[in-house]
């Protein structure tokens, strides 16, 4: 018996020190379950996410990680029954305002004593967005740029060069329609996609604060400057600049048009590259600009949506998942998991570095250094979710029927007296 | 000795009433499911409608006012105006039912392999039927236009455009319940009386008159079942719009049920109240129709008797 626990012991002790030397000194040894539920279930993602589970495993070998993927747009609606009821220890989610029902309901654990740690300091850039009142309840993982993802090959044989100004982006447009082609491609069945276009035509228009006032209920969508701004999408619209029939396409099903060079355009977030890549659109077809400025003396300001791993406030391994977190976030994970093999994003964590990857580099140039005004997260995270599902269905209508202008910005208007009182 | 006494008068007591309590036993698991399962949430929900409530905070009461806001939601009545197109639109699926069945009671080789195909749309999930016709209407590759294209008929963009999108998920919705209606029908040609039908044929009668007179005076019963199954179904029209347009575009596909879903259980709905309000009035449109059956229902168990 005495001889039997000392060999433990001696196991025990073995154990620590192989730990201790693998990772680095000072983390607490981890034991027990670590239930993590995940909605990173596309290909690539998925296979992130299992390497991460799989590196943490290895580092803390007494910790049983189970891993659960769900489906990234079942996972949305099911996520408020798993927070209330089969909790698990880490949940994936998105940053701003999105995160504001399960903070307010308190469903979410304020980590904001794992943001006072040095190793998050790296992190500052994102910290606002994990920020709602004054405390931070999660940790980023990953970002991306947006911005026009166009065929360089059509803006070649057309003589056009990248825009700079809405002017000269109407005329490229121009010409792109003469030739035959559509300028965009855009695919709003599910609506989010149109709430892309307004947050770029807003920002440009009328500038980050403005949009900002807008999305948090202290602007009225009767105002001027939201009406200037459908002026601006009502031009490209009348110019016939968006492809046919978007409404019956999802992103995805909206890609073949620029594949097949039917349009040459489209405004999106960098996950968009992968499909278009796979569907044989090499760099020197494929290029980016930053969407042009639009109102003199508007500093420019970018979407740049972040997404986010959370501990649930009924999570029963809390120590574990905040180390999870640490290690998410560390900057030789976040190197890894973000280079053009993997999510194919930018880091979170400064000291990391970018992958060598034509949009990767232009992103985050564009997002460090040429984004003034300040960054935005994404229509739906920004404004609550009531008033984004309303006014995405709004701008969808519009872009379909734009002589509905009043009779839509009516509606948003009641619908943002409703929500946001 | 008075212990067994009154043990005895107790079984007696069930003795005397076996035959009255007996039913209610076997009666009381089912019973206890129902009113679980199905009467308590009806109430539970009519309570629900009277609160804000974002189903995860403190359920707010704001007595009628979800019901006030439904009364100037305009798209709680384009919602409303689809479930009635879905309602009558929906019951052409009975007499295409029909129609299949009398042409396939008959007795050639290979008639049980007809009638499997003609079954299969109601065999496989509603999600795939809504898928295959997704890519039918498709505006640029779809079959249907490819077909229209033939003809020099510009592609129309079925569920892209709001004035066709309730009429393309409504016939793709007809297809899978057609072969329903057509088992029906099936099970219920096999019962028809061939002496009616020797005699009505003795009388002269055939065709259209034999139909019209004769059968389906007798199919009856399947007509009853094939209606109840149709208006059900066309209230209950979720999965396809899901899948097919996702309510889009701008909201012109939705249906009662389908807005119930988006504004309390979707990725942007968080209003629980104006979601349980939306049930109850859709409740209180079947309602309407329970009511009627069961009416009906009663009054053939009366004649029976």
């Amino acid at each position: 018996m005495f001889q039997k626990s000392k060999t433990v012991m001696a196991s025990l002790a073995a154990t620590v020190a192989l730990t201790t030397s693998v990772m680095a000194a000072g983390h607490a040894k981890l034991e027990g379950d670590l239930v993590i539920f995940s909605d990173m279930s596309n290909p690539a993602p998925r296979a992130v996410m299992e390497g991460m589970v799989e590196r943490f495993g290895a580092l803390h070998p007494d910790l049983n990680i189970e891993l659960t993927v769900i489906d990234r747009e079942a996972y949305k609606t099911q996520i408020r029954n798993f927070l209330t009821a089969n909790t698990p220890d880490v949940a994936n989610w998105y940053a701003a305002n999105r995160m504001k029902p399960y903070v307010d309901a308190g469903l979410f654990e304020d980590i904001s004593d794992v943001w006072a740690e040095p190793e998050l300091a790296d992190l500052a850039s994102t910290k606002g967005a994990m920020t709602l009142d004054g405390k931070q309840w999660g940790v980023p993982y990953t970002y991306y740029q947006w911005g026009v993802y166009y065929r360089a090959d059509i803006y070649n044989e057309l003589g056009l060069n990248e825009p700079a100004t809405f002017e000269e982006m109407k005329s490229n447009c121009q010409a792109i329609l003469d030739s035959g082609r559509k300028c965009y491609t855009i695919g709003t069945k599910f609506l989010w996609t149109a709430g892309g276009w307004f947050d770029y035509l807003n920002m440009r228009t009328n500038g980050y604060d403005y949009h900002a006032k807008l999305t948090g209920g202290e602007i009225a969508w009767t105002d001027d400057g939201v009406k200037a701004t459908f002026a601006n999408w009502r031009e490209l619209i009348d110019m016939g600049a968006f492809i046919d029939n978007h409404t019956a396409y999802s992103w995805q099903e909206s890609l073949p048009f620029i594949v097949s060079g039917d349009a040459a355009a489209i405004l999106k977030g960098n996950f968009a590259v992968p499909p278009l890549r796979e569907a044989g659109l090499d760099d020197s077809k494929l290029d980016f600009y930053q969407f042009p400025a639009i109102t003199d003396g508007v500093a420019l300001a970018e979407d740049a949506p972040t997404d986010t791993f959370h501990i649930p406030s009924g999570a029963k391994n809390k120590d574990a998942a905040k180390a999870f977190l640490k290690f998410v976030v560390s900057a030789e994970n976040q190197t890894l998991i973000n280079n053009g093999d993997n999510l194919g994003q930018l880091p979170v964590n400064a000291k990391s570095s970018v992958d060598d990857d034509k949009f990767l580099k232009e992103g985050f140039e564009m997002l460090s250094s040429n984004s003034p005004g300040g960054v935005a997260q994404f229509f739906d995270r920004d404004a609550p979710a009531e008033m984004a599902k309303v006014a995405m269905e709004g701008f969808q209508e519009f872009m379909v029927k734009p002589d509905n202008l009043d009779k839509i910005l009516a509606r948003l208007d009641r619908a943002a007296k409703r929500i946001y009182k | 000795m008075s212990s067994s006494t009154k043990a005895a008068t107790q079984s007696s007591w069930y003795k005397r009433n076996e035959i009255a309590v007996t039913p209610w036993l076997f009666l009381l698991p089912g019973v206890a499911m129902f009113l679980l399962y199905v009467i308590f949430p009806i109430f539970q929900s009519i309570n629900v409608s009277f609160y804000e409530w974002d189903g995860l905070g403190e359920a707010e009461w704001v007595g009628l006012g979800n019901y006030e806001e439904l009364y100037w939601d305009d798209a709680f009545y384009v919602s409303l105006r689809n479930n009635l197109i879905w309602l009558v639109l929906y019951l052409l699926a009975i007499p295409a039912g029909l129609f299949i069945a009398l042409f396939l009671n008959q007795t050639v080789s290979g008639i049980r392999l007809y009638k499997s195909l003609f079954f299969f749309p109601f065999v496989i999930s509603q999600v795939v039927v809504g898928l295959v016709f997704t890519w039918f209407y498709d505006p640029t590759f779809g079959l249907l236009n490819q077909f229209l294209g033939v003809f020099g008929i510009n592609p129309i963009n079925v569920l892209g455009d709001e004035r066709y999108v309730t009429y393309g998920i409504i016939a793709a919705g007809i297809w899978p319940q057609t072969a329903y209606c057509m088992i029906l029908y099936l099970t219920g040609l096999n019962a028809v009386d061939p002496e009616q039908i020797e005699a009505a044929r003795l009388d002269g009668a055939k065709g259209w008159r034999m139909l019209w007179h004769i059968i389906i005076p007798q199919l009856k019963p399947a007509t009853f079942i094939a209606f109840v199954v149709t208006i059900i179904g066309a209230l209950r029209s979720f999965d396809l719009i899901s899948i097919m347009t996702n309510g889009g575009p701008f909201g012109e596909s939705r249906v009662l049920s389908f807005y119930m879903f988006e504004v309390a259980l979707s990725e942007y709905g968080f209003r629980m109240g104006y979601g349980a309000s939306i049930a109850v009035v859709l409740f209180l449109i079947m309602l309407c129709f329970i009511a009627y059956f069961l009416y009906s229902m009663y009054q053939d168990d009366k004649g029976g008797r």
